[in-house]
């Protein structure tokens, strides 16, 4: 068990698997739905990891990236007449270049600080696309045209499933591929300890801003997806509690693991679903889960589970 | 010319004044002590030098350049590094990987290679690893390499910092400490390992509180005394200098030490 997790490929190609293989057991589309959701959320929160888990840097915004993404495959094609596709680009990019500005300066910040700093740059895209209400329909929101491909319309949740499971299986691969790599490592040496960082020649503002950037396209390209999926975007797409779903999500499933962002969007998807037995309480219910979860297992989930096994097998 | 030479340094903080006016000058392959009693400013000179702090006062030289305002990662590629004395290890990462980033220099660094894996990153993971082994190798902890830093005890911890440090291939290394809580066995290890550094050409600069060693291994000590410099000079004329006596063990034990030196 611990030498699969440890041998970055095969997660890769577990995963592959996993992703091919579960629609033949999945008993209905609603939970073909739910996994595409999953998957989507899973993208957003890797990204999240590699920024959070891997360089030690905290967001509270990331909805505001994710928000960007959504939002440009809904103006793109309504207002510009931009092919989706090519929408779905240009949002990534666009997500990537506020990050890339507004990283510079936020980035020097540290802990709180940046928590706040991050938080407010989240609010204020929730803000403009709230405002702007001729381009964005506003508090309203508007509809998202379906996304063509090779002339064909990708309605139903199936399709999404298998745009969105592999997307997910090539952004585990882009990850692992960076952690593995000098400038994976230039990031985990600054989580660690920066002054050291730095004085063995690793340029600690450019590899934070690195991984701002990077977090910042994978939530894009997870909006896009989000609302390509259901079709209508609203501000709520950008909101600051979807960034603190991102967050409790990264941290459930284990900071500075990729097979943890995948838990971690599994569970807080998957328990809505299951929790609307408690209907009124459900809120209450989700939020106790949570809190014991970060109680218990402080490390996460599937950091906490692989030192078990490491220690079984011992 | 100097590899590394410093000219009237100065900084303060708040009103207290740490480091006053030194002046020295280190060459090649020698091994340079700065010794003082707690408090007189080896480590505030050390972290001006490694570029943490700016001064506020006076000149850095490094290979005849003028470093004084650089920032710590240019002065590492101009080929200066450091240990500190409070320890600042990966803990989370394993030793091996410690020292995999002081070779970061020495890697290239474009991030779409990195994001795809090309055949050309494994190679140079590959080659990284085997020179950070040797490294390891280098300072005695070959058996370690895979362990997590964290997980290791305090005197490997300190050799680890070296063989780190020693990865960036610098040409003036600063050791702030480097037997810090090691026990009389290790601190030889160190002693070994330092002239074998600066056997290889690089300048040695370090802080210590083991006399012995510093006497051992110095071919300068400089002296410093609440920020300011109290003597330069060899391991002898140092020793026996009647105001290092005097800061280290006060007035009165002065009298005393100089009757047991004659």
């Amino acid at each position: 068990m611990t030498r699969l997790l440890k041998n970055p490929l095969l997660l890769v190609i577990g995963l592959a698997l996993v992703v091919a293989l579960l629609p033949l057991l999945l008993p209905s589309t609603f939970y073909v739905r739910v996994v595409a959701l999953v998957f989507i959320n899973a993208l957003a929160v890797l990204g999240l990891n590699l920024l959070m888990g891997f360089a030690g840097q905290v967001s509270l915004g990331h909805a505001g990236f994710f928000g960007i993404g959504a939002y440009a495959v809904a103006v793109g094609p309504t207002h510009l007449g931009m092919p989706t596709w090519l929408s779905l680009i240009c949002g990534t990019v666009l997500a990537a270049l506020v990050a890339f500005v507004v990283g510079r300066p936020i980035l020097k910040l540290r802990g709180y600080y940046l928590a706040v700093a991050t938080l407010g740059m989240g609010m204020l895209i929730a803000m403009v696309v709230s405002n702007e209400a001729q381009i964005t329909g506003g508090p309203n929101g508007m509809p998202v045209p379906r996304l063509v491909l090779f002339g064909w319309r990708t309605a139903g949740p199936l399709i999404w499933y298998w745009i969105s499971g592999v997307t997910l299986v090539i952004g585990v691969w882009i990850a692992i591929n960076l952690i593995e790599s000098p400038t994976g490592r230039a990031f985990r040496a600054i989580h660690d300890s920066e002054t050291a960082a730095r004085v063995l020649g690793v340029d600690v503002a450019r590899y934070k801003l690195i991984a701002f950037v990077l977090s910042a396209a994978y939530a894009a390209i997870a909006g896009s997806y989000f609302v390509l999926f259901d079709g209508f975007v609203t501000p709520e797409t950008a909101s600051f509690l979807r960034s603190i779903e991102f967050v409790v999500m990264a941290v459930l499933g284990g900071l500075g693991s990729i097979f943890g962002s995948i838990v971690g969007a599994t569970i807080l998807v998957l328990l809505p679903q299951f929790l609307t037995v408690f209907h009124d309480y459900e809120h209450i219910v989700l939020g106790t889960i949570i809190i014991l979860f970060l109680i218990f297992l402080p490390a996460g989930i599937v950091p906490t589970a692989s030192s078990f096994f490491k220690r079984r097998s011992a | 010319m100097s590899i590394l030479a410093v000219e009237n340094l100065a900084i303060s903080f708040g009103g207290l004044v740490a480091v006053d006016g030194v002046t020295f000058a280190v060459e090649h392959s020698e091994i340079f002590a700065v010794i003082g009693p707690n408090g007189a400013g080896k480590t505030t000179l050390f972290n001006m030098m490694s570029g943490l702090y700016t001064p506020q006062r006076g000149r850095i030289l490094l290979a005849g350049e003028d470093v004084t305002n650089t920032p710590p990662h240019e002065l590492a590629r101009r080929g200066l590094s450091r240990t500190f004395q409070n320890l600042q290890v990966f803990f989370r990462m394993t030793a091996i990987e410690n020292v995999m980033v002081g070779r970061h220099l020495h890697e290239k660094r474009n991030v779409l290679t990195h994001l795809f894996t090309l055949p050309s990153v494994h190679r140079q993971n590959a080659n990284t690893r085997a020179r950070a082994a040797e490294l390891l190798a280098l300072v005695g902890l070959a058996e370690a390499a895979e362990k997590p830093a964290g997980s290791l005890p305090y005197g490997a911890l300190r050799r680890l910092e070296i063989a780190r440090a020693l990865a960036t291939e610098p040409k003036v290394l600063l050791l702030d400490e480097p037997a810090a809580g090691c026990n009389p066995v290790e601190t030889e290890e160190i002693d070994a390992v330092i002239k074998s550094i600066a056997a290889q050409g690089v300048a040695v600069i370090l802080v210590e509180h083991d006399m012995r060693l510093v006497m051992r291994i110095s071919s300068r000590i400089h002296v410093l005394d609440r920020g300011r410099t109290l003597a330069e000079g060899r391991a002898h004329d140092v020793r026996s200098n009647p105001a290092v006596i005097a800061a280290y063990l006060g007035g009165a034990g002065a009298q005393e030490a100089a009757r047991a030196v004659d």
